[in-house]
């Protein structure tokens, strides 16, 4: 995307009113370009020379990098961008473009040699009368034909664009093609006389046209334009002559631009010779140029005309969403500075009937008009529409990301009943019966007398019947307990748990507190000192089920989230195994 | 022992109130006493409270004089019970440093008469002195002036003494059992798991590292849009091909040969492979009528298509790439609507630095379908990032060259406090949809997004190298946390 500088004070002064960076910014946003940054001349050079000592903010011109979009080339400077956004805000009127009432007889020619044809095919002309150039404007003139060569010019390959004071020209003038050695002028800031291909030498350290003598330097013909009296006014597309230079004085200019591509060529035009023409004493009039080529063709720039488009409402509305009528829809493209009328299309539908001026080259289909509605109504004011799509279920999606971060550790999973007797949650751990258990009424056997309460008895028992299973045993569950709950409508609710053994010669206890640590760290839980409430921290614990001493329980931001520890040899022995190690975490 | 003495002490009386007399009355070292009960202490067998008490103890001048007799008697007995001594004599007699304070002393107790010749003025003296310090090396107390006497004259200081009070503690037992540091299958065959007693664990420190395997963090966020995607009901794109012809990079997306993106300095172009081999000619056909002089509706770029850049071979840009060959191919059979996505690698020939690398991701999202609108695409917008947990978002008109109208989506950050652009978005141009052949009332809604700057934005990572590529920090991809984007 191009940046623009512009002077914020002369930019506020353009656009009638002062804003704050913020409401700028808003303005900015709703149109489509950007406040990049904030800087000063100063600064800017500043930062060119790496000098790092601050200047005095208040004494320097404000400027406003501005972010502009890379189709919209007559936004490349700061009389674009006021323009646009004076129509945007209503506070002017669309420019209508014209041109001079020029008869054909008195009209300036262009006359194009057909040896150009081997090398840049195209030029096309016209002529500002009667401008009037402050400081400002010429600059903003000059940057213009900068920003214009960097972006849509690709660098002056396709298009190349040489500003003259006509004063200092006398028509018709030729564009031709012709050996380096024989093209022979002074130009621009330089005070002696070159050959083209003394020049190409001579360029070839200079750091800013360096860069352009690769598009023409192995063709044997050079393009180049003179005037009647054999002056040359440029050297396309390296360097204008000296003699033509137009200045701060300078009340008529010519300009020419040679192309390889006519199309942009003419873009380029029209965007140079529209935006000026605003300092022009007939604003927004052109003086038109004839360019005559060597077969009898022969054609008058610029081009001025608008481009007209019919578009369809319905088509407008159907594809931004909304119900907007005709009147609204012309009035939205009036303030994107594209002239619309309605027109009756049949069947009581509407079409907009679009004018699109030479400035807006970018609209190049009905698609581009119906962006320009959306822009102007407001991308954020559109209704959206919802589309069908669902959501996933926190609680197990949850689940399934800690079930994989453990089985990662080296836990292998297991999947056990939910229902289980009731001694296996009682005596069998080494407690009383837990009061909040749910108990089933009609159990066939005594293997589902009770929904489990805790996942341990599930776990111990896997490990009961893998007693030949290698050791070490490391194995984990994920799963639903369920315990009384006043709360909800039936009287009982399930709750997510965790749990995971190691079974082992020895206690495997650090494994297990490893894991409460890695599960902590992968919900991104810190460790804390014992009594903060902003992690989790772990204390010794008094559990039956744990060998004393041997356990410890688990805060999660203030709050008991379970127990660690050495299972009761009392409690392996009821479950019929040797060692294990078991860890609970909500 | 004094670990026995205690704890059997403990048995039968409430406390030891004195570590100290305890020890004395016991003949044991109070040092070794000490140790004792700091370690029973350590794993509660007893719980002991400090007691410091202020003692005298003797200064090496002290003890001398304990053992010897203070001076002014050494000097008295030298000193003959009848007749006298001269001085010079007397001084022969003793130590140098025994005479002088014996002489001051003597002098002023008045035990004996000074001058040239020194006789006793009385016939028996007590060493009070001597006792004096017998007593304090024993332990009794003395009167303030006694204190005072002997401090004055350096014969003893000060010194804290401490020892301890001792009670039960919670572990009380007569005999200390060997503290084991963890219960082994032999306990359990043996039985004595009932008679250990464990070394107290230190749960002020983390536990040792966990030996696990680990994801890393960027593909950790991908799984998680590729899940959010599945839920919205869109199916992923195959992506696997990363050379790409301009002409389905570039051209069938209506992107002009001229364009800045078809800059070598933009695009890695391949000199090997480095033309395609094949192009549907047909539909190349319509795509250069497209970009030359338009139709379906457009007036076309203007300029000279030439099929030499559109044979041209790349890295792909974007996996736009692939949307458009999968939107040809969707125009090849009868109209269906489709959702597509991808989330995979794209390419750029640009500098590296803290926010750019040449190669990243890119997730790209699209809806084709009869009749979608720009509110459908909000609409859209607003679900995809609200699940990524960006529920505040606007829209700024941007260009793209191949979506028209192209939004560029913002999103409201809370912890930078401001907006902040999170992707691009648009419908895709007719005149790339029609020369497909894609029927005129089929829009087509796309937005796309870099996977590594949300990542970076939800992980705090500011260097996209610390995140993605050789340079990476192992530990970070190990500390990561899991990715819970979309489980709100």
């Amino acid at each position: 995307m191009p940046t623009v500088s512009v002077g914020r004070d002369r930019l506020f002064a353009a656009l009638g009113k002062s804003y704050t960076k913020e409401e700028f910014e808003d303005l900015c946003f709703c149109f489509g370009i950007e406040l990049d940054d904030v800087t000063t001349e100063k600064a800017i050079i500043r930062k060119e020379k790496h000098l790092d000592e601050e200047g005095d903010e208040n004494d320097e011109e404000v400027i406003y990098k501005i972010e502009v979009p890379a189709n919209r080339y007559d936004l490349l400077c700061l009389e674009g961008i006021a323009q646009a956004l004076r129509v945007f805000n209503k506070q002017q009127e669309i420019p209508k473009y014209t041109l001079s009432d020029v008869s054909k007889d008195s009209m300036l020619q262009m006359h194009v040699k057909p040896e150009t044809s081997s090398i840049r095919p195209y030029v096309v002309c016209a002529v500002l009368r009667d401008i009037s150039f402050d400081e400002a404007s010429y600059n903003s003139f000059i940057d213009l034909q900068d920003k214009l060569h960097q972006n849509i010019c690709r660098r002056r390959t396709l298009v190349a664009i040489g500003t003259h004071d006509l004063d200092t020209l006398q028509g018709p003038f030729t564009y031709e093609a012709l050996p380096p050695s024989h093209i022979n002028f002074v130009p621009l800031k330089q005070t002696r006389d070159f050959t083209a291909d003394e020049l190409m030498e001579f360029y070839k350290s200079d750091l800013k046209l360096k860069k352009y003598l690769h598009i023409i330097e192995n063709s044997p013909l050079y393009p180049v334009l003179y005037d009647q009296n054999r002056t040359v006014l440029s050297l396309p597309p390296i360097i204008n002559g000296a003699h033509s230079a137009i200045t701060l004085k300078t009340k008529n200019v010519f300009i020419e631009c040679t192309a390889t591509d006519l199309t942009k060529a003419k873009i380029v035009l029209n965007t140079m010779v529209t935006i000026f023409s605003e300092y022009c004493k007939r604003k927004y009039q052109v003086e038109p140029v004839e360019v005559v080529y060597a077969d009898g063709r022969s054609y008058v720039y610029p081009d001025l005309s608008a481009y007209n488009m019919e578009v369809s409402l319905s088509y407008i509305n159907h594809t931004i969403g909304v119900s907007l009528e005709a009147e609204e829809v012309t009035s939205l493209l009036n303030r994107m500075q594209l002239h619309a009328e309605r027109s009756a299309s049949g069947n009581n539908q509407w079409n907009i009937n679009v004018l699109v001026p030479p400035t807006r080259s970018d609209v190049l289909h009905p698609c581009d008009v119906m962006e320009d509605v959306a822009i102007a109504y407001g991308y954020n004011n559109i209704p959206k529409r919802k589309p069908a799509s669902v959501k996933p279920l926190a609680l197990n999606e949850f689940s399934d990301l800690m079930r994989l971060e453990i089985a990662m550790n080296g836990f292998t999973e297991v999947l056990t009943w939910i229902l289980c007797s009731s001694k296996e949650i009682s005596t069998m751990l080494n407690r009383q019966t837990d009061e909040s258990t749910a108990v089933v009424g009609n159990p066939r056997t005594s293997d589902f007398e009770v929904v489990r309460t805790t996942l341990m008895p599930g776990i111990l028992k896997t490990i009961g019947h893998n007693k030949d299973h290698p050791k070490p045993i490391k194995i984990y569950e994920v799963g639903d307990v369920v315990l009384l709950d006043e709360k909800k409508d039936v009287g009982a609710s399930c709750r997510r748990r965790l749990a995971a053994l190691y079974c082992g010669a020895n206690s495997g206890f650090e494994l297990i507190h490893c894991l409460v640590d890695r599960i902590m760290e992968v919900i991104g839980t810190p460790f804390v000192p014992v009594g903060d409430d902003t992690g989790y921290y772990i204390q010794r614990s008094d559990e039956p089920e744990f060998l004393p001493g041997r356990q410890a329980s688990i805060t999660h931001k203030g709050k008991h989230v379970g127990t660690f520890g050495i299972v009761h040899p009392e409690v392996m022995s009821s479950f019929e195994q040797s060692l294990k190690n078991i860890s609970y975490v909500d | 022992m004094a670990e026995e003495a205690i704890l059997g002490y403990l048995e039968k009386n409430e406390q030891i109130s004195d570590s100290g007399n305890f020890a004395a009355e016991r003949g044991f070292d109070h040092n070794d006493v000490v140790n004792v009960i700091k370690s029973l202490h350590g794993f509660r067998y007893i719980d002991a409270q400090d007691i410091k008490r202020e003692t005298w103890v003797l200064t090496g001048e002290g003890k001398k004089y304990a053992a010897e007799g203070s001076p002014e008697v050494q000097l008295f007995l030298a000193v003959p019970a009848e007749g006298s001594i001269s001085k010079d004599e007397l001084q022969k007699k003793l130590d140098p440093a025994v005479f002088k304070i014996g002489c001051s002393q003597a002098g002023k107790n008045k035990w004996v008469e000074m001058g040239k010749q020194v006789s006793r003025k009385v016939q028996n003296v007590e060493d009070k002195v001597k006792d004096l310090l017998l007593q304090v090396q024993n332990g009794h107390a003395l009167s303030k002036e006694e204190i005072s006497s002997l401090k004055a004259r350096k014969l003893i200081v000060p010194q804290t003494w401490k020892g301890y009070s001792v009670r039960k503690g919670p572990n009380y037992a007569p005999k200390r059992k060997k503290a084991a540091t963890d219960l082994t299958r032999e306990n359990l065959q043996k039985g004595d798991w009932k008679e250990l007693e464990f070394k107290e664990y230190n749960f002020n420190a983390k536990g040792q590292p966990a030996e696990g395997g680990h994801l890393h963090p960027l593909l950790k966020v991908r799984k998680q849009l590729k899940d959010i995607f599945l839920q919205m009901g869109f199916e992923e794109m195959p992506t696997n091909n990363f050379v790409e012809s301009s002409f389905w990079n570039f051209d069938a997306l209506f992107q002009p040969q001229q364009h800045p993106a078809r800059d070598s300095h933009d695009t890695f172009f391949l000199e090997e492979p480095s033309t395609t081999r094949e192009l549907p000619e047909d539909y190349v056909e319509r795509v250069k009528r497209v970009h030359e002089s338009g139709g379906y509706g457009s007036r076309g770029y203007g300029y000279e298509w030439k099929r030499e850049e559109a044979n041209k071979n790349l890295l792909r840009t974007h996996t736009t790439a692939v949307s458009s060959r999968m939107l040809k191919a969707l125009a090849e059979k009868p109209f269906a609507p489709k959702k597509y996505f991808s989330i995979d690698r794209v390419f750029r020939n640009e500098a590296v630095d803290r926010t750019h690398l040449a190669e990243f991701h890119q997730i790209e999202g699209l809806v084709c379908d009869r009749g979608l609108t720009l509110g459908d695409l909000i609409g859209v917008l607003h679900d995809f990032f609200s699940r990524l947990g960006m529920s505040k978002l606007r829209f700024k008109p941007a260009y793209n060259p191949y979506t028209e109208p192209s939004m560029e989506i913002f999103s409201y950050h809370e912890g930078f406090g401001k907006w902040v652009e999170v992707g691009n978005s648009g419908m895709f141009r007719p005149e790339m949809l029609l020369p497909m052949g894609l029927p005129e009332d089929v829009h087509v809604i796309a937005w796309g997004l870099s996977l590594e700057r949300p990542t970076m934005i939800l992980y705090g990572i500011d260097n996209i190298r610390d995140l993605f590529g050789h340079k990476v920090d192992l530990g970070l991809i190990k500390r990561n946390p899991i990715c819970r984007l979309g489980i709100s």
